[in-house]
C-alpha cells in the first residue's frame, strides 16, 4: 500500500457501519498500519443518514475526515444520493443491489452487489450486513490482511455468533470475486 | 494487539484512561453531547478501582460535586460540552478563588446555544479565559490526537495539583469522537503529581499561606483533622472572609502570579519547518491536523510554510509567537469559529507580521485545501 | 453551660457574627451545635456546608470542617463530599431562597438519593441578605421589597417538598420552640439517609418590619402561638389549625442509603479480584 485509503461507508442508522469501520482500522492497526475512524450522526440513533469513515496509511494521518473516497459504500439510496460524488475519479463506488446508481456518477469502479440480501439469505441475519459489507470492501482494495480482519471481526463481536460472523466475511469475499 | 497496549480508541475514552491514570477518583457529571463518553468511561471505570461516579442533576451540580470532592481528597474531574460549559463558570470561579484542583474537560460543539450538538467547535476558546467572572489564572490546552488527549489530561491534573487551580482540557468533537490508534504507557512511565499537603497534626496549619520556596499553600483534606474553612469570598491566609483591600490585593495578585511566574512550566507547544518558515499556520486542537496537511501540501509546492501548534492555549505562548511574528510575512489563524484565539495572535504581535484568519462556524471541519487556498492567496 | 458549647465548638475569633439584633438564626446555630454536642460527634469528622445568604454565614463562626459555597449549591457540593469520604457528618446548612428557590434543584434531587446528608433550612420568609426580597416561603399578600403591593406567589412548604422528592427524613422546629427543635435536629443527624429539618427563624429587619409583625418578642410570641405540634394537630378539629402551622415530626422511615449502595457495587469488583 503506497498511499492513504480513505473509505467512507454510509447507509442508515443501525446498520452497524461505524463498527464495519472501526473492525477495519483495528485490523489495520493489527497490521501494524496507522487508522483513524470517525462518523457523522444525526441525532437518530437509528434510521436517518448514517456516516462512517477510515482512513488507513503506513504513515502518519494529519487530516482525520475523508475528502474523496477510494472507495464508497451505500448500503441505502439516500445515502447513495447524497455521498456517491465523494467518491475518487478512479474509485470504487460499491452498492446494495437494492440501490439505483444516480446519473451521472464518475467513479472507476461501480460494484453492484446483494449485500443485504445476503446477509438475510445467504449467511441468516441481516444484522451482519456490515460484515459481509467490511469483506467485500477488503476484497476490492486488499487494505489488510484477512487474518487481520478476521481477528479483528471476532474480538468485536458477541461470543457465539463468530461462526456466523466468519460465514458473513466469506460470503463478502465471495461477493466481489469476479470484480 | 492483545498482547501490546495498542488499542484503537476514541478521544473521550482516552481522556478518562489518562484521568485514571492522573488518580482520578471522582467523577460528576450531566449528560450532554458530544461529551457522554467521557462520563459512560468513567462511570464503568471507576468503581472498579475503588473512585467513585455519580451523575448529578444539572451541570452546576457536576462542577459542584467535583470541587467538594476535591475538597474531600480525592482528584476529581467533570465533562462537559457548549451550554453546560456555560452553566459552570460560576463554579469555576469558585475553584479558581478557593484553590481547589479539578479537571474540567470541554468537548467543544457548534454553538451559541443549543446550536450544533454533534458538530465540531472551537467556539469556548474564550470563554475558557473569560467566561466566569472577575479576573483569576486560567490554565486550559487543547490536544489534536487521541494518543495527545491521554497524555494532557494527565497534564491537566498535574497542573490543577501543583497550582491548585481549575484546569481545562479543551477538546473538539473532531478529536473527543475520533477513533485512533494510542500506546497505552504502562503506570510507571507516568509521571503523576499530587498536591502539596500539610504535615500530619501541624497546629499552625493556615489553608491559605504559602510557605518559603512553594507555589501554593498546602492542602489538607476535610476529615483530616484540621477543620480549616473554605470560602468564595476574598480571605486572608486563615481562609475566613475579609473585606480589607489589602488583603483582597494580596490574595488576587498571587492568584495570578502563581501561573504568570511558572510560564516555562505549563506552556509547550510544537513546530514545524518554523526555521525556514516565510508564513506560518497557527492552528490548534482538531484543526492543527487540517493545518499540517496543509503545511505539507504547500511544502509540495515549493512554499516555505510551517506551523505552529500551541498544545496550552492559557496561558497563550506569547513570547514564542512574539519571536516568530519577526520573522515571518504573515501567520495564519486557523480554527473552528469566527475569530477568537487570532484576536491573542494580534495583541501578542502588535503589527510586526500580517495576522489572516481562516474560520468555519458551520459545525464543519475546516479542510486542508481551505487552509491552503489562504497560503497562496497571501504569499 | 452555654459559655462552655460556645469555647468548646465555635471560632471565638470570628466572632461576634454579622446576624442583625433579634436574629433568629443565632438560636438556631446554637440548637444545631446542641444536637452534635449531644450525639458525642467527633468535630474532626463534622464537615458543615452552606450556601449563600444569612443563613449560610453559620459555617463560619462553627469549628469543625467547614465550607461556604455558591449560592444554592450547598446541597451539590456537600454530595461530593459526603460521596468521597462517607464517613464524615456531612450537614448543610442553607436558607429558604438557597435551598428552595436557587437550589431546588439540587434539594429534590439529594432528596431522591437518599445521601446521608443532614439539611438544616434557616427559614426566615425573606432574602435577608440582599434586603428584604419576597423569597419561596414568603406568605401569599405578605409584603417584600419585590412585592411592594403584596406577594402574589404561592410559597412552598419546604419539609412537604422533601419528603415528596424522597427524604427519610423530615421535620419542622422553630426559634422558639428551642428543645424540641435540639432533639429535631439530633435524629435528622442520626436517620442514616436524606434529612431535612425546617427551622423557622424570624427576621425582624426585613421581613418584620416591612409586615409589621411588632417587636423580636412579639415575634418570637407569634411562633409560640400558631406553632402546633403534629401530634397534637391530629386530635384538633380543622378549624382550630387555621391560621396555623405545624411543628415536629413528619416522616422517619428507613431507606437504602445513597453511599453505602454505591459502596456495594465497588465492593463488588473487589471480591472479583
Amino acid at each position: 500500500m503506497e498511499r492513504q485509503i480513505e473509505i467512507r461507508l454510509t447507509g442508515s442508522g443501525g446498520q452497524g457501519l461505524i463498527l464495519g469501520g472501526i473492525i477495519l482500522a483495528e485490523a489495520a492497526l493489527l497490521d501494524g498500519k496507522n487508522a483513524i475512524q470517525s462518523q457523522s450522526y444525526g441525532p437518530e440513533a437509528r434510521g436517518g443518514a448514517s456516516k462512517a469513515e477510515v482512513i488507513i496509511s503506513n504513515d502518519e494521518i494529519d487530516y482525520p475526515k475523508v475528502e474523496t473516497a477510494d472507495l464508497l459504500l451505500a448500503l441505502t439510496q439516500v445515502a447513495c444520493d447524497k455521498y456517491a460524488v465523494t467518491v475518487k475519479k478512479d474509485g470504487i463506488l460499491l452498492v446494495d443491489s437494492t440501490v439505483n446508481i444516480p446519473e451521472g456518477i464518475k467513479a472507476g469502479k461501480i460494484v453492484q452487489v446483494p449485500i443485504l440480501q445476503t446477509a438475510t439469505e445467504v449467511v441468516g441475519k441481516s444484522m451482519v450486513a456490515n460484515i459481509v459489507a467490511i469483506g467485500a470492501i477488503q476484497q476490492l482494495l486488499n487494505i489488510v490482511t484477512k487474518e487481520s480482519l478476521e481477528t479483528a471481526v471476532l474480538n468485536r463481536v458477541p461470543k457465539g455468533t463468530e461462526d456466523l460472523n466468519r460465514k458473513a466475511l466469506a460470503e463478502g469475499y465471495k461477493l466481489v470475486e469476479k470484480y | 494487539m492483545k498482547k501490546s497496549n495498542v488499542k484503537l480508541m476514541q478521544g473521550n475514552e482516552a481522556c478518562v484512561e489518562g484521568a485514571i491514570a492522573a488518580g482520578m477518583r471522582f467523577y460528576a457529571g450531566y449528560p450532554i453531547t458530544p461529551s457522554t463518553e467521557i462520563a459512560e468511561v468513567s462511570a464503568q471505570k471507576l468503581p472498579r478501582i475503588g473512585g467513585k461516579f455519580i451523575q448529578m442533576e444539572d451541570e452546576i451540580a457536576g462542577i459542584a460535586a467535583a470541587i467538594g470532592a476535591s475538597l474531600a481528597g480525592l482528584k476529581s474531574m467533570t465533562a462537559t460540552s457548549g451550554p453546560g460549559f456555560s452553566l459552570k463558570q460560576e463554579n469555576i470561579g469558585y475553584a479558581a478563588l478557593a484553590e481547589i484542583p479539578i479537571v474540567i474537560v470541554d468537548v467543544q460543539r457548534g454553538g451559541p446555544s443549543t446550536g450544533l450538538p454533534t458538530a465540531p467547535s472551537q467556539g469556548d476558546i474564550m470563554q475558557a479565559k473569560w467566561g466566569t467572572h472577575g479576573d483569576h489564572p486560567v490554565i486550559a490546552l487543547s490536544p489534536s490526537s487521541v494518543k495527545e488527549t491521554f497524555d494532557l489530561t494527565i497534564r491537566c491534573f498535574n497542573l490543577a495539583e501543583k497550582y491548585r487551580t481549575p484546569v481545562f482540557l479543551m477538546l473538539d468533537e473532531v478529536v473527543g469522537h475520533m477513533r485512533e490508534k494510542i500506546e497505552i504507557p504502562d503506570a510507571s512511565e507516568i509521571e503523576v503529581i499530587d498536591r502539596l499537603k500539610p504535615a500530619p497534626g501541624d497546629k499552625n496549619y493556615l489553608p491559605y499561606k504559602v510557605e518559603e520556596g512553594q507555589i501554593v499553600p498546602p492542602m489538607a483534606a476535610y476529615g483530616d483533622g484540621f477543620r480549616f474553612h473554605v470560602t468564595g469570598l476574598m480571605h486572608d491566609e486563615s481562609g475566613f472572609p475579609s473585606n480589607s483591600s489589602e488583603v483582597a490585593h494580596h490574595l488576587m495578585t498571587r492568584l495570578m502570579k502563581k501561573v504568570e511566574d511558572h510560564l516555562d512550566d505549563i506552556i509547550t507547544y510544537e513546530e514545524n519547518n518554523i526555521e525556514d518558515a516565510e508564513i506560518v499556520l497557527l492552528s490548534y486542537g482538531g484543526t492543527a491536523r487540517s493545518a499540517k496537511s496543509a503545511m505539507k501540501k504547500a511544502r509540495e509546492k515549493g512554499l516555505k510554510v510551517g506551523l505552529f501548534r500551541p498544545i496550552t492555549i492559557w496561558p497563550f505562548p506569547e513570547k514564542r509567537v512574539k519571536e516568530i511574528a519577526k520573522n515571518v510575512k504573515a501567520i495564519i489563524v486557523a480554527e473552528m469559529n469566527y475569530g477568537q484565539l487570532v484576536l491573542e495572535v494580534e495583541r501578542v504581535v502588535k503589527g510586526a507580521t500580517e495576522v489572516y484568519h481562516v474560520g468555519k462556524i458551520n459545525g464543519e471541519v475546516i479542510t486542508p485545501d481551505e487552509i491552503l487556498s489562504k497560503v497562496e492567496e497571501v504569499k | 453551660m452555654s459559655s462552655q458549647l460556645v469555647k468548646q465548638y465555635y471560632r471565638g475569633n470570628k466572632l461576634p457574627h454579622i446576624w442583625c439584633p433579634g436574629c433568629g438564626h443565632g438560636i438556631l446555630m446554637r440548637a444545631v451545635t446542641q444536637a452534635i454536642h449531644n450525639l458525642g460527634l467527633d468535630k474532626d469528622k463534622v464537615c458543615v456546608v452552606s450556601g449563600i445568604g444569612c443563613s449560610s454565614r453559620a459555617p463560619g463562626y462553627m469549628d469543625f470542617n467547614t465550607l461556604h459555597t455558591t449560592h444554592g449549591r450547598a446541597l451539590a457540593f456537600a454530595t461530593g463530599v459526603k460521596m468521597a469520604r462517607p464517613e464524615l457528618e456531612v450537614i448543610v446548612v442553607t436558607g429558604d431562597g438557597d435551598a428552595a428557590a436557587i437550589g431546588g434543584n439540587h434539594l429534590i434531587h439529594a432528596a431522591r438519593r437518599n445521601i446521608n446528608i443532614t439539611t438544616i433550612v434557616f427559614n426566615n420568609n425573606i432574602y435577608g441578605m440582599t434586603g428584604g426580597q419576597y423569597s419561596p416561603t414568603t406568605p401569599t399578600g405578605d409584603l417584600g421589597t419585590t412585592a411592594p403591593y403584596g406577594n402574589i406567589d404561592k410559597s412552598f412548604d419546604i419539609a412537604a417538598l422533601a419528603a415528596a422528592a424522597g427524604a427519610t427524613y423530615t421535620a419542622r422546629g422553630t426559634a422558639y420552640h428551642v428543645q424540641q427543635l435540639i432533639k429535631l435536629v439530633e435524629n435528622a443527624i442520626q436517620n442514616k439517609g436524606f434529612s431535612l429539618v425546617e427551622a423557622i427563624s424570624i427576621c425582624p429587619t426585613y421581613y418584620g418590619r416591612k409586615n409589621k409583625k411588632g417587636s423580636v418578642v412579639d415575634m418570637m410570641h407569634w411562633l409560640k402561638d400558631h406553632a402546633v405540634d403534629v401530634k397534637a394537630a391530629q386530635k384538633l378539629p380543622p378549624e382550630k389549625l387555621e391560621g396555623k402551622f405545624l411543628i415536629g415530626e413528619f416522616k422517619n422511615v428507613t431507606e437504602p442509603e445513597y453511599t453505602e449502595e454505591y459502596q456495594k457495587i465497588i465492593d463488588r469488583f473487589q471480591k472479583e479480584r
